[in-house]
């Protein structure tokens, strides 16, 4: 994997916790949510949500590997109904989560499980290879890290590290000076703030990508306007997943 | 939002205010949400949790099969008279609200195992005993919603300090850090709704919380069901025996931060064994492991639920939902 550089990313959950930092009483009395788990039903709605996101809208077909404790008590906790109702766009305190594959099928995407060794991963880990709405295949993997909290860790071949807790870019291109400075200066035009960025590439002048998690939307115009830069290939504007 | 309960008692008492007006006051400053607001967010959460009281006691089963139908069972014994005629004395001996504290416990915690909507209080693993006790304590003392939100911000400020000063993840803290916590929260609201002052409900937090340490995490199969749901209802009566204690005037030698930071002490002493990960305590007696063997061989639902001794009631009819 390329060269990778990190800028003011706050890592505020503990790999084991809740949140080890209380944003409000709304976290401690919520959220509201479909059970059993927090970390197993609800952070797995998000995964798939995250997964969605990034693809730009419903899959026609989910291939989803667990990992871990996700492939070992999924059943119990309903963590594939989750996965696939997160996909599904449904929000992680929908009732009809527990009934995801039956809403699966009348819309036709689908989907199917297995279970392997992911590796050097958090217990509860999942891969997600999304065939998108535009026909394109998409591997997305990440955890579910405590507290419904969550982690995106890679998108296609590339290791990225966001919680979906706020707005984000995602710009895939090809690696060059200036690609990232031309983001970032569009961003400030429109008055945008850059909370986190992550830049990671396959070697110089290979492919790359760069995950901004921003405190404002991207605009649809906006998107256009990055979509242009020279050497852009696809921008994402992802909305974030995880709310109180 | 406040640091201990030692000062969100100070800064209720000094300005004669109940814990929950002080917690809101507080989260009202450090959100700039208006109270009012916050009440409206707060009195969604208070739904949620009746109706998730409700669903639970009309009968509920779990995904895995395992549990299911106890808050009924609990909730149709209230009723029944030890010698059979109307006017004969109670079955049950606890008395309300503990009757029904733990029927609408176990509705809570059976809805959540069963994939319903529920207010994670302060986490899904443990979110019956807050409900438990507010409704129960609630009815026999006829609070209005009002009254219930005030000490749902109680409870929450509680649990606050109880997340800052140390843990409430059962992975890091055992269940002491979950049920317990939630008693503690529980206990707080039900001196609250009682008329207690804030400085009886920081001797109910305490109580109630020294009455829980050390529990540990130790879930059958990894799942939320065995012992949880139970274990939710038997919190319950932690808490309300903490909250009359506090009520009578009985406050604890050891005070609530300092029982807090024991309990944060104590779940990073626990072996990871008994932290959630389902290979210590009950999860590893040759019940809990045949159970576990059963559901991860990919056996369905229903052969989970019609193993003779896969549900841990199998005593009386099953109410057949």
């Amino acid at each position: 994997m390329g060269e990778e550089f990190r800028a003011g990313y706050n890592c505020k959950y503990n790999h084991n916790g809740r949140q080890a930092e209380v944003n409000g009483i709304f976290d401690i009395i919520g959220p509201i949510m479909v059970g059993p788990s927090s970390s197993h039903t609800a952070g797995a709605v998000r995964l798939g949500l995250a997964g969605r996101a990034i693809v730009g809208g419903q899959p026609s077909r989910a291939a989803l590997t667990l990992h871990g404790s996700f492939a070992q008590t999924y059943r119990g906790h309903g963590t594939d109904v989750a996965l696939v109702a997160g996909i599904l766009g449904m929000r992680p305190d929908d009732e009809r989560i527990p009934d995801s594959f039956r809403v699966a099928r009348e819309q036709g995407m689908e989907f199917s499980f297995a279970g392997a060794d992911l590796g050097d991963v958090h217990p509860n880990s999942v891969l997600m290879d999304l065939t998108g709405p535009n026909g394109s295949r998409t591997t997305v993997g990440g955890s579910s890290i405590g507290g419904g909290n969550i982690l995106i860790t890679r998108i296609d071949r590339f290791n990225v590290d966001f919680t979906g807790t706020s707005h984000a870019l995602i710009a895939s291109y090809r690696d060059q000076p200036g690609v990232i400075a031309k983001i970032t200066s569009l961003l400030a035009t429109e008055d945008i703030n850059i909370a986190a960025m992550r830049v990671s590439r396959e070697g110089r002048h290979g492919r790359a990508l760069a995950i901004i998690e921003l405190d404002q939307p991207v605009s649809s115009e906006a998107r256009a306007l990055i979509t242009r830069i020279s050497g852009i290939d696809t921008v994402i504007a992802l909305p974030p997943v995880v709310s109180a | 939002m406040y640091v201990s309960i030692a000062e969100l008692t100070h800064a209720a008492t000094s300005r004669s205010l109940s814990i929950g007006a002080a917690v809101r006051e507080q989260e009202a400053l450090h959100s700039g949400e208006p109270q009012d607001a916050l009440n409206r967010r707060m009195q969604e959460r208070l739904a949620v949790m009746r109706d998730s009281v409700g669903r639970g006691l009309a009968g509920v089963r779990s995904r895995s099969g395992l549990t299911g139908g106890d808050a009924r069972r609990m909730a149709q014994a209230r009723t029944v008279t030890a010698d059979g005629t109307a006017s004969g004395a109670p079955m049950l001996i606890g008395g309300e609200p503990l009757a029904s504290a733990i029927a609408y416990a176990l509705a809570v915690a059976e809805v959540n195992a069963a994939m319903g909507r529920i207010v994670a209080a302060p986490t899904a693993g443990s979110c019956g005993v807050l409900p438990g006790v507010l409704f129960s304590v609630g009815e026999i003392r006829g609070a209005g919603d009002p009254e219930l939100v005030d000490a749902l911000f109680a409870a929450g400020g509680v649990g606050a300090v109880i997340a800052r000063s140390s843990t409430l993840a059962g992975a890091a803290g055992g269940c002491q850090a979950e049920c317990g916590a939630a008693a503690a929260m529980a206990a707080a609201a039900a001196v609250q709704i009682a008329g207690g002052t804030p400085e009886q409900c920081a001797s109910g937090v305490a109580l109630a919380f020294k009455g829980l340490l050390g529990l540990v995490c130790d879930p059958v199969a990894g799942l939320v069901e065995v012992p949880c749901i139970k274990r939710n209802a038997t919190s319950v009566a932690v808490a309300l025996a903490a909250a009359d204690m506090a009520l009578a005037g009985i406050r604890s030698v050891i005070p609530a931060d300092e029982v807090i930071q024991a309990m944060g002490a104590i779940g990073r002493e626990l072996p990871v064994s008994l932290r959630e990960t389902a290979l210590g305590g009950l999860a590893v007696t040759p019940t809990g492991k045949r159970i576990a063997s059963e559901i991860n061989a990919g056996r369905d639902s229903a052969a989970a639920s019609n193993a003779p001794q896969a549900a841990e009631s199998e005593k009386g009819d099953d109410p057949g939902i």
